[in-house]
């Protein structure tokens, strides 16, 4: 970073230029997953998509993002304007700020704050905001309905997030995503999952729990995400399309790049806090600050192929179990291992 | 400008109150809401008013009617009475061989004819094989209801290999007019016995694989367990009819119990739902039992082929319909959905006086308010699914 406030005098200049980074990978990484995730369903679903625009569909993301920035922006007679025209901006902003404390690489973070960890939880609750604003000003029950449930849900799933990110805090001692990713360098022994870098007789005692507590972060970011089997938000087959229902052409687009930017979001926090972030599995070999780039958006991307796997295989929890499943499974065990990890630390 | 029509209920919202630790009263009020009939989950245009206290559901009115296509009219004015099979086929679009069976059973039943054995045998293989065929699609969107969006796909593409058949012997993959009075519209082609032998023997691990993917699935049976229980009594109360009725454990198939062409001959068993998962009569238990009776059915279709015996389909199609003056009669058969009936009045001519269809699907979804009350929202599509609706049938 240093090297281009030497090229550029205006420090103002400088950082709008750094903070424009992720929007451009944001709206890259779009078109990769968006493509990825209608070839994987396709396949899994015994067809194949996408073959017509360009070789086997490649092409086929621009043409979907210039369709929807075509199309004719439709507003409810009766809805609140100025909500329904706010929301989808609220709900990209959550997403997107979060991207301003993701450690890249070990010489590249938006905004190396002491309180990495903590900014990503409460930025994300400004999602919540964007999807009820959505739901409450398109003037129409279903996405009421929709908005109401997604709110509830994000809050719930919330906490194991939160939990998560103190054990993590707890064996690691530092909110700061940059420290943590550099307190795992060195391999893939290394790594909070496997109990960090720790003499081996505690790192065998934190392992399970680390392990279980890494797969509670997992399941419950799939819930913050609004994905299948936690999508009853924008469930199709019952709420039309959920919140999202009266909404059309860009306003649509913004919804759909925030959900993916989601995606990217909470599989690049998991990788972080567990899985070494742009640290290399092998130690020093392929290591070094651009191969760091390519480790961590890598290991987030085998994360967010998992995700549109589950989507397509599971089907989707009733809001009821969806509640039972955070309040009474995911909490209590998160809690067990958060005594359990805190003992083997003290002893 | 256009006010929004007023819905045609005499039902008024219940108002509450509730009173917060600040002291102030928050108004409740319940919601009347349309499951429109425009609506990715309700299977056709069915327009369900639903009223809503949060998301438990304490009134569900159902309104139908906007697939009539005054099927019951047209039989009226046609000029003969094998013009009608076509217009029986559209009725139940998903199972169209079993609306031109009934059908030409009544009329062949009016008319006093005696079909040849071999028509006898092709018509149970039809039958069969459309019941294989409309479960398909009941599972599969039953599926996308809850959620799982590849059963859909994996069922569909069985389904092409039936549809296959259908089209190698008549020409037709949906609506076929195949089954006619006193015979059939062509015989089977060469192909076609070997052709059926590798469906059966291609299907039956396609069973297995989807009740792994879908049935016993861990989070398709919370969803469904104890969802929708229809008691035994309601149910014969409600007269619903076939996989719904056999779920809520009454060991009742109009293919056994009031037999009709050579069911008598051949050896299977219908399928009762036995609260596996949950209740007896749960929507799982639905589910369940449409998944084994698919696997029925590729027994009854193996004992159909071995048996088939030669003969000319069209030799007892008669030249001229005549049936006599004031003759009536009602036949009822199973159909994939349940028990389907047609009621014949003839007045001496070519056409018929009056002819009635009992659609199965009617019937079971009468059912509908008594089941989901006390559910949620997610539960009505459910239950919906599972009582396995045609709009066809439904309003005819």
């Amino acid at each position: 970073m240093e090297f281009i406030q030497t090229l550029l005098a205006n420090e103002l200049v400088v950082s709008i230029l750094l903070s424009l980074l992720p929007l451009i990978f944001i709206i890259a990484y779009a078109l990769v997953v968006l493509y990825t995730e209608m070839k994987v369903a396709a396949h899994i679903q015994d067809r194949v998509a996408y073959m017509r625009t360009g070789w086997h569909g490649l092409l086929q993301p621009i043409a979907d993002m210039l369709k929807l920035l075509q199309k004719e922006d439709i507003i409810p007679d009766k809805a609140d304007k100025l909500l329904f025209r706010l929301a989808p901006i609220i709900a990209f902003v959550g997403t997107y700020a979060a991207y301003a404390v993701l450690p890249f690489s070990s010489i590249y973070i938006g905004s190396n704050i002491n309180l990495g960890a903590f900014f990503l939880v409460a930025v994300g609750s400004l999602v919540v905001v964007g999807i009820l604003m959505a739901g409450w000003a398109s003037n129409n029950k279903w996405s009421l309905f929709g908005g109401v449930r997604s709110a509830a849900q994000m809050i719930s799933y919330e906490i194991p997030t939160a939990i998560a990110i103190i054990i993590v805090v707890m064996i690691t001692g530092s909110l700061n995503l940059q420290d943590v990713t550099k307190f795992q360098d060195g391999g893939i022994g290394n790594w909070v999952v496997f109990g960090g870098p720790l003499p081996w007789s505690q790192k065998l005692m934190l392992m399970p729990f680390t392990i279980i507590t890494f797969f509670i972060l997992f399941v419950s970011s799939i819930a913050e995400v609004n994905r299948t089997p936690f999508d009853l938000p924008e469930a199709e087959s019952e709420l039309v399309q959920g919140f999202n229902t009266e909404y059309s052409g860009m306003r649509f687009a913004m919804f759909y790049l925030s959900e993916y930017a989601n995606l990217f979001t909470v599989s690049a926090v998991g990788v972080a806090l567990f899985l070494g972030g742009w640290s290399s599995p092998f130690g020093t070999f392929m290591s070094g600050p651009v191969w760091g780039i390519f480790w961590f958006v890598a290991k987030s991307y085998v994360f967010v192929l998992i995700q549109i796997w589950v989507r397509w295989t599971l089907p989707r929890l009733r809001v009821d179990q969806l509640m039972y499943v955070s309040w009474k499974v995911l909490t209590p065990w998160l809690f067990a291992c958060l005594l359990s990890v805190g003992l083997i630390l003290v002893l | 400008m256009l006010q929004p029509p007023t819905l045609p209920t005499d039902y008024t919202v219940k108002q509450g109150h509730i009173k917060t630790s600040t002291g102030k009263t928050i108004r409740t009020e319940e919601m009347i809401i349309n499951m429109g009939p425009q609506h990715p989950s309700t299977h056709g245009v069915l327009r369900l008013e639903i009223v809503v206290d949060g998301e438990i559901i304490v009134d569900c009115i159902p309104h139908i009617g906007y697939l009539h296509r005054c099927f019951e009219k047209h039989c009226e004015h046609m000029t003969n009475y094998q013009q009608v099979i076509p217009y029986a086929d559209r009725m139940d679009y998903c199972s169209a061989m079993t609306n031109e069976w009934a059908f030409a059973l009544a009329a062949e039943r009016l008319l006093k004819i005696e079909v040849p054995e071999r028509v006898e045998y092709i018509r149970v293989i039809m039958a069969e094989l459309q019941r294989i065929a409309s479960h398909l699609i009941a599972v599969g969107t039953y599926g996308i209801d809850s959620g799982a969006f590849t059963p859909f796909l994996y069922t569909f593409i069985d389904r092409e290999k039936i549809l296959d058949l259908f089209e190698m012997t008549c020409g037709a993959r949906l609506l076929y007019n195949y089954i006619w009075i006193g015979g059939l519209s062509h015989d089977l082609p060469p192909k076609f016995m070997e052709q059926a032998k590798d469906f059966i023997r291609y299907f039956r691990p396609r069973l297995k694989m989807l009740n792994d993917l879908l049935s016993y699935n861990e989070i398709f049976v919370k969803r469904t367990a104890n969802v929708g229980v229809l008691p035994k009594d309601v149910a014969i109360n409600y007269a619903v009819s076939g996989p719904q009725l056999r779920g809520s454990g009454v060991n009742w198939d109009l293919r056994r119990d009031d037999p009709y062409s050579i069911y008598h001959k051949l050896e299977w068993e219908p399928q009762v739902g036995k609260g596996e998962m949950g209740t007896v009569g749960d929507c799982w238990d639905r589910h369940i039992v449409r998944m084994h009776e698919m696997e029925q059915c590729l027994n009854i279709i193996e004992q159909a082929l071995a048996g088939l015996p030669e003969g000319n389909v069209k030799a007892a199609i008669p030249k001229r319909i005549r049936p006599e003056k004031d003759a009536e009669i009602y036949i009822r058969t199973e159909s994939s959905r349940g028990e389907l009936g047609f009621y014949i009045v003839s007045d001496g001519t070519a056409s018929p006086f009056r002819v009635k269809a009992r659609g199965p699907a009617f019937v079971n979804l009468s059912v509908l308010p008594e089941i989901a009350k006390g559910g949620m929202i997610a539960d009505l599509v459910l239950i919906a699914g599972s009582i396995d609706i045609v709009l066809g049938e439904v309003d005819r």
